[in-house]
């Protein structure tokens, strides 16, 4: 089965202008990245020098993470209970739009913006410890491991997210509910990632490794377990016929 | 059924959708032709939206098969029927936050049509909305975003269109421009499948409709429904009360039979208007009767359309 990067790429093109017209929807994009900039924020600004070891035990690098654990599920959870909602998913599936299609354009929608903003922060947040941080506390933040983690980790955890949203975006009909739901559902990636960043999970370089190949394979197959769930009949008629 | 440039547009046989233990399309069978103008009517809750929906491979029909433009109807053959036809449901669901060009944009990718500008500028003339291409969808009067719809649908220059009530909350003018719109498809060549609960526009614009109550209650021209469905008729009009009517109408030949209309009124039931007219114009003058007026009744479609959807509420009162 061949794919049509044209018909994706129409679903992604409609996607971002859409959504970047959305009031909601930015207000929830912007509100988690300034919710979980924050804390590492204060601790730039406020602990001493003294501090920098205990800096060291932590990993506050990682507690970022929740921003493409959490971003992109309002998105994804979005995408097909919104075009329900304003009732144009049934022009949309009139199209020669084939399953696969409009379901990868819909996570690229979601996938891309999440990421750029999760990156975004991140560089921002290493910007300030390099120009305001106490020169111990930076040296405690910054650590070559973790910044490799926060790379990697960010477009695999923003994955698995989208597969959530999207699968709960399938099966509902009013998409602020299926926002929170969503949001619900991603919770245990933002408690693990949160363990890992104050050390209650010890963060080894195995461990960081073993989590990147789970959320990798998790992702391939959230595909499989998300794509039968798209039940064109029941979206456009409500009933499984 | 296999793809050729001779199959009917459609071609529907024993088609049944059922919802759990609804039935909403039971056992339609009709083709359509290439380049016909199709109505199709009947009552709210009669399947129409779900046949176009199953013929537009949305959905999956319960029983029976169906081929459009030759293709047989199965999952397989989804991608390709799309790609062939076009949809424009009752409700535009257009992209609100986008403008009218963006949208057509989005379906014009969708449809990978092949110069895509000068399609969209081509169906934004088409509509008359050129002028508003950069305005946002949800700016729009109810009236535009239906021509919005009417223009995402021509896009892909389609081969089959089903049009589901395309003039349904336009003004009389816009109602108009569309009717001259499905006009210049039909010359073109362009097969119509429309859904209509307008009888004057069906009747106006179809070549032939069928009516739909879940099952298919008849098909054929408008003509020939109304000769199927009716007996042909004079009506007569008079100044006074004729003093013996029965007499008079027995003894005028092709008068089958009558009944008043009203005081001064007969309807006669004829058998060829063309012949029977002037010897009952005859025979009212020699009786002395002063003629108001005397022509053949016409059943208009909606006569047609009511009969046949009374008979079925008739029958479920039963």
């Amino acid at each position: 089965m061949s794919m049509s990067l044209r018909r994706i790429g129409a679903v992604v093109r409609k996607e971002l202008r859409d959504d970047r017209r959305n009031r909601t929807i930015l207000v929830a994009v912007a509100i988690f990245p300034l919710i979980f900039l924050v804390q590492p924020l204060v601790v730039i600004f406020l602990e001493p020098s003294s501090s920098a070891g205990t800096l060291r035990e932590s990993h506050l690098l990682l507690y970022m993470l929740a921003i493409p654990a959490l971003t992109p599920s309002v998105l994804a959870a979005y995408s097909v209970a919104g075009e329900r909602q304003q009732g144009s998913l049934e022009p949309m599936l009139s199209t020669p739009i084939r399953q696969e299609e409009f379901l990868l354009g819909k996570a690229l929608a979601a996938l891309v913006p999440s990421v750029a903003i999760a990156y975004v922060v991140f560089a921002f947040f290493i910007g300030c410890v390099l120009l305001f941080a106490q020169p111990a506390v930076a040296h405690g933040l910054l650590r070559g491991q973790d910044i490799v983690a926060q790379l990697l980790l960010t477009p695999l955890l923003a994955g698995f997210s989208i597969w959530i949203g999207i699968a709960i975006s399938t099966r509902s009909s009013d998409a602020r509910v299926a926002q929170q739901l969503s949001l619900v559902a991603s919770l245990p990636l933002v408690l693990l990632t949160s363990l890992i960043a104050f050390d209650v999970i010890h963060a080894t370089t195995g461990l960081l490794f073993g989590l990147g190949v789970a959320l990798l394979v998790v992702d391939v197959q959230g595909w499989r377990v998300v794509s039968p769930m798209f039940n064109r009949e029941r979206l456009i008629t409500g009933s499984k016929g | 059924m296999s793809e050729n440039a001779s199959a009917p547009a459609l071609s529907v046989d024993h088609l049944s959708k059922r919802f759990g233990d609804r039935t909403a399309v039971d056992d339609v069978s009709f083709e359509v032709g290439r380049g016909e103008v199709f109505g199709f009517l009947g009552p709210n809750g009669a399947g129409k939206t779900t046949t176009v929906r199953v013929l537009g491979t949305l959905i999956a029909p319960s029983s029976g098969s169906a081929a459009i433009l030759g293709i047989p109807l199965t999952p397989e053959n989804g991608t390709r029927i799309r790609g062939r036809i076009a949809i424009m449901p009752e409700a535009p669901g257009l992209y609100l936050r986008l403008s009218v060009r963006e949208n057509l944009e989005c379906f014009a990718d969708l449809y990978e049509t092949p110069d895509p500008r000068e399609r969209i500028a081509k169906a934004l003339t088409a509509v008359n909305l050129a002028e508003r291409a950069d305005d946002a969808c949800g700016a729009l009067s109810k009236g535009l975003r239906q021509r919005v719809a009417l223009a995402r649908a021509l896009l892909s220059d389609p081969e089959v269109l089903f049009l589901d009530e395309p003039t349904a909350g336009l003004d009389p003018v816009a109602a108009r421009e569309v009717h001259e719109l499905i006009a210049e498809l039909r010359e073109g060549g362009v097969t119509i499948f429309l859904t209509t609960h307008r009888l004057e526009e069906a009747e106006r614009l179809c070549d032939r409709v069928a009516i739909l109550n879940t099952t298919l209650r008849t098909i054929g021209r408008p003509d020939e429904l109304r000769e199927r469905l009716f007996a042909r008729t004079l009506a007569v009009k008079t100044v006074e009360p004729l003093p013996e009517p029965a007499r008079l109408f027995a003894a005028v030949p092709g008068v089958d039979g009558w009944h008043e209309d009203g005081a001064t009124g007969y309807v006669l039931a004829v058998s060829d208007p063309a012949v029977a007219a002037p010897a009952v114009t005859r025979a009212l003058v020699e009786s002395g009767a002063n003629v108001l007026s005397i022509g053949e009744s016409r059943h208009s479609l909606e006569d047609v359309y009511l009969e046949l959807v009374d008979e079925d509420v008739e029958a479920a009162r039963r």
